[in-house]
């Protein structure tokens, strides 16, 4: 027969498997850090080295030319996209596996198709933005379609990642409004607020 | 120091059972090896849990290929949820008795 350190044994069993399987609890605080690291050098350099200014872009009767050097703002977000994933899919993993799991499992797979769909979304959109030479827009679309990404990820993860989607929502819109700090409030939105976050989650849960 | 048995569903006497349906009770449908990468267990002691499980229809099984292998899933049935919450109130109500 089994004794009260057993029954209490199983309802501590239940809870964590229901917990596991249903939330992906690998996900690196550091990799949240590093990520801004490189959106706040990313943004200095876009706008202190290469002179991307998107306020001077709005004004509809210079759609379709894009500035000469926008190539290289573009070949900039790209560099720091991929450096972000890498280092968050790398940081990840090895959380997984010190915690005795696969990071590729039925939870990881569902956080990371929840994420995609809004940034697929807002991808393409920003894509068709700049065929039509819209610049001005890429920076709060950016912000506003990586936001419901984090809001819909959250729920297949750490819950507090739905404030940080919030956030990056409200930046964007506010960068919609006023385009001539759209740089700034990027540079915040990914650059601030995840190393806010990373911080915080690295000492309450990595620690 | 009151101890009843009533309500203890002998099917959750295992810790891989009790596993298995926590699991899927919070998701709703689960492939064998997710299942296994969450519990620890080797293929063969998933397997006869399992059908333990599928023998009392607390679980119901589907099968499907994916490309050419075939896939089988596991979904908890209206009956298996009913008898967990049963199997998990009783608990509760067991530790509850103890620390009173």
């Amino acid at each position: 027969m089994k004794k009260e350190q057993d029954y209490f044994r199983d309802l501590v069993e239940i809870r964590s498997m229901m917990e596991r399987s249903s939330k992906f609890l690998s996900l690196s605080g550091w990799a949240g850090v590093m990520a801004g690291i490189y959106a706040l050098i990313g943004s200095y350099l876009a706008y202190y080295v290469l002179d991307f200014r998107p306020e001077e872009l709005s004004d509809p009767s210079a759609t379709a030319i894009l500035p000469d050097n926008f190539g290289q703002v573009v070949l900039l977000a790209l560099v720091m996209l991929i450096l972000a994933i890498s280092t968050a899919i790398f940081l990840s993993s090895k959380n997984a596996i010190a915690k005795g799991e696969k990071a590729w499992n039925a939870t990881s797979k569902r956080m990371i198709y929840n994420m995609a769909v809004p940034l697929i979304t807002g991808g393409l959109l920003i894509l068709i933005f700049i065929s039509k030479g819209w610049i001005s827009w890429i920076i709060p679309l950016s912000l506003i379609f990586y936001g419901l990404s984090l809001y819909n990820a959250s729920k297949f993860t750490f819950g507090l990642l739905k404030y940080l989607g919030l956030i990056q929502i409200g930046l964007g819109l506010v960068a919609a409004c006023l385009i001539e700090y759209a740089v700034l409030l990027w540079a915040i939105g990914f650059g601030v607020f995840h190393i806010i976050y990373g911080v915080y989650m690295h000492i309450r849960y990595e620690r | 120091m009151k101890i009843s048995l009533h309500g203890l569903h002998k099917a959750f006497e295992s810790r891989v059972r009790l596993g298995i349906m926590s699991a899927l009770t919070v998701n709703e449908l689960l492939d064998f090896n997710s299942l296994k990468d969450y519990l620890n267990v080797t293929d063969g002691n998933l397997a006869s849990h399992l059908k333990a499980l599928e023998k009392e229809k607390f679980i119901e099984v589907q099968k499907s290929f994916v490309g050419r292998k075939p896939n089988t899933s596991y979904a908890a049935s209206k009956l298996g949820r009913k008898a967990f919450n049963d199997h998990l109130n009783a608990l509760e109500q067991l530790i509850k008795n103890v620390t009173e």
